[in-house]
């Protein structure tokens, strides 16, 4: 089988080429664990509040809420106090009125400290309204003689449960399917194009054209050469992802490898069509930011739902979208192979599309 | 009178280019035929058709009886590109067990070829070394190798002895003759004179036209001329 001729030569130059090879099985893992390492162990500093002329009570219930607060015994020019003190914000009041000023280099940061002091400020003022009722009812008891009945009101609780995750649930727990997918998406996509490309580039590709090998030949050739190699590489991502960085899986490993063998067969098919109009390396490397990157905008990080109905037409072009969401509904939401059905299809349908397209590609050179 | 390889006005473009204008010529079987012109008159792009690579051309071209491009063939058809096209990463024996097995050559079958072909360049000593530490010549001598591999009836030979030092080039020559004893036949581009009186037969090629044709010595009386390089210049000396 002239097939497993090219397999056999792919192997052997891929295992010559060991920086490849580590590039293929070692970056995925170290990029992964620093996406972890990011995500989850993050310190989480309180914020610093200064604060001139305010209430002792609220002062109290702010330090209650987590917030570091340092006490001015005058304002001054509070801009100027938040950037050499280095605070996240500072807090003045005169008579009724609260005057709030935020450092607001972190929107996000500057937003949730907004909060929590509206909150102790609404809580403090119901304190107070509480404070007064009981007053005014004392005061109608005394004028009475006899004591006025009224009823305690309990703050009801609030029981929190969740369809999908629970109460520890970060952020890198939805992000990391996606991740372990889009990594096999493009490595496999680089190597595999990159190494066509050179075929096309050194000749060999041109004098393979002299003997009788047929152009599928080739193109299943590279698919079963690279796709060993993106199977080892999904395998590892996939096992090191779930056992040692214990990425949540509630579906099972099987589909996840599943989905991730077909993300590899549609990058791999990809890349080499690809590499039919990149004349070379460099004019490969010109496809990641138009073909790669923005595959990760519509991998469901972003929720697709939410965008403008023609971006959401353009994210069902993606095979990161189907990719994304069948990683997510299984390692998150711990769906079956029914639920993602449709997205496996889809990625199906890519691979296939992408390796007719190469047979014909390679037209180019030899028409038959 | 058997020919291995008919054209019939080919002609071919790149573009508004012409490259081939109206070739025409036979190879007999068992010679070897000389495509002498100096670069870019088109000799590889006529080759590459020759071959059956290029199938995108105006007129004919039989090998074998077969209108070419046809993939039965290819495979009776042994090729040496220009620039070599090898793969670096491997050895040169590697490359010559992956293009062995493109002709589905029996494993023993295989090994012996391999070892006719590496003997016949000299390269034996140096097959297990990976090509990239190869020198120019001993690549050239490598992609000669490839095209002999599957014992091909047909060899195609483009500029063949380009980098190779001389006293490995007359080897290289003297192992021309022999496969062409063997009932080979063999089609050799070059732009070195002193090669193309060791074809049986040429054509002169310059700016995509055959200027000229016929065995050298014929050519040599035709033109008055003593040496080939004087039927070329008088061939196709531009008409002032």
């Amino acid at each position: 089988m002239r097939t497993i001729a090219v397999v056999k030569r792919i192997f052997q130059q891929m295992l010559r080429d060991k920086r490849t090879l580590g590039l293929m099985f070692v970056a995925p893992l170290f990029i992964l664990t620093l996406f972890h390492f990011l995500f989850t162990d993050n310190t989480t500093e309180n914020p610093k509040l200064g604060v001139a002329h305010v209430d002792a009570a609220i002062v109290k219930q702010l330090k209650k809420k987590e917030i570091d607060v340092i006490e001015y015994e005058r304002a001054g020019d509070v801009k100027k106090t938040i950037v050499d003190d280095q605070l996240d914000g500072f807090m003045q009041m005169k008579g009724d009125d609260i005057r709030l000023t935020f450092e607001n280099s972190d929107p996000s940061k500057a937003k949730a400290l907004q909060i929590k002091i509206q909150q102790t400020i609404a809580a403090e003022a119901a304190e107070k309204q509480a404070a007064m009722m009981k007053k005014v009812l004392h005061g109608i008891q005394q004028q009475l003689h006899a004591p006025v009945k009224m009823e305690q009101m309990q703050p009801p609780t609030v029981h929190t449960s969740y369809v999908y995750g629970d109460k520890d649930t970060s952020f890198f727990d939805t992000l990391s399917p996606i991740l372990v997918g889009y990594f096999v998406f493009f490595f496999v996509f680089l190597i595999a194009g990159i190494a066509l490309l050179r075929e096309r580039t050194t000749g060999t590709l041109d004098r393979l054209m002299a003997t009788p090998i047929r152009r599928s030949e080739i193109v299943f050739g590279y698919l079963l050469g690279y796709g060993t190699f993106a199977v080892i590489q999904t395998l590892i991502v996939v096992f090191f992802a779930v056992k040692v960085l214990d990425i949540t899986l509630e579906g099972s490993l099987w589909h996840v490898i599943l989905i991730n063998l077909l993300l590899a067969l549609v990058a791999l098919s990809l890349g080499i069509l690809l590499s039919a109009f990149a004349n070379s390396e460099f004019q490969m490397m010109q496809f990641i930011p138009i073909v790669i990157i923005p595959q990760i905008f519509f991998a469901g990080i972003l929720p697709v739902e939410e965008m403008a109905s023609w971006l959401q037409a353009v994210a069902k072009v993606m095979p990161m979208y189907y990719g994304g969401d069948a990683l997510k509904s299984v390692m998150y939401k711990g769906m079956g192979l029914g639920d993602i059905r449709t997205d496996l299809l889809a990625l199906f349908g890519f691979a296939i599309i992408f390796v007719t397209l190469n047979v014909f590609a390679l037209k180019k050179y030899r028409k038959l | 009178m058997s020919f291995t390889i008919v054209a019939e006005q080919v002609s071919k473009s790149f573009g508004k280019k012409e490259v081939l204008s109206n070739i025409d010529l036979a190879v007999k079987k068992g010679e070897i035929y000389g495509l002498i012109g100096p670069s870019g008159s088109g000799k590889t792009t006529l080759v590459r058709i020759l071959v059956g690579m290029d199938s995108d051309f105006a007129g004919k071209v039989n090998v074998l009886d077969v209108a070419m491009p046809s993939m039965d063939v290819l495979s009776k058809i042994g090729y040496m590109a220009q620039s070599d096209a090898l793969y670096p990463e491997l050895t040169g024996e590697e490359n010559l067990q992956f293009f062995a097995s493109l002709y589905k050559l029996k494993k023993e079958e295989r090994q012996q070829r391999i070892a006719y072909a590496a003997e016949l360049v000299q390269l034996t000593p140096h097959l297990s070394k990976k090509v990239m530490a190869y020198s120019g010549g001993m690549k050239r001598r490598l992609s000669l190798a490839i095209a002999l591999i599957h014992n091909p009836q047909i060899l195609v030979l483009d500029e063949p002895t380009v980098g190779i030092d001389p006293e490995l080039r007359l080897s290289i020559w003297n192992e021309l003759s022999e496969l062409k004893k063997q009932g080979k036949t063999l089609v050799v581009t070059t732009h070195v004179m002193d090669e193309a009186e060791k074809c049986d037969r040429l054509a002169m090629v310059r700016e995509g036209k055959i200027i000229t044709s016929g065995s050298p010595l014929e050519l040599k009386q035709q033109y008055e001329a003593k040496d080939l390089e004087g039927v070329f210049v008088k061939a196709g000396g531009k008409r002032v």
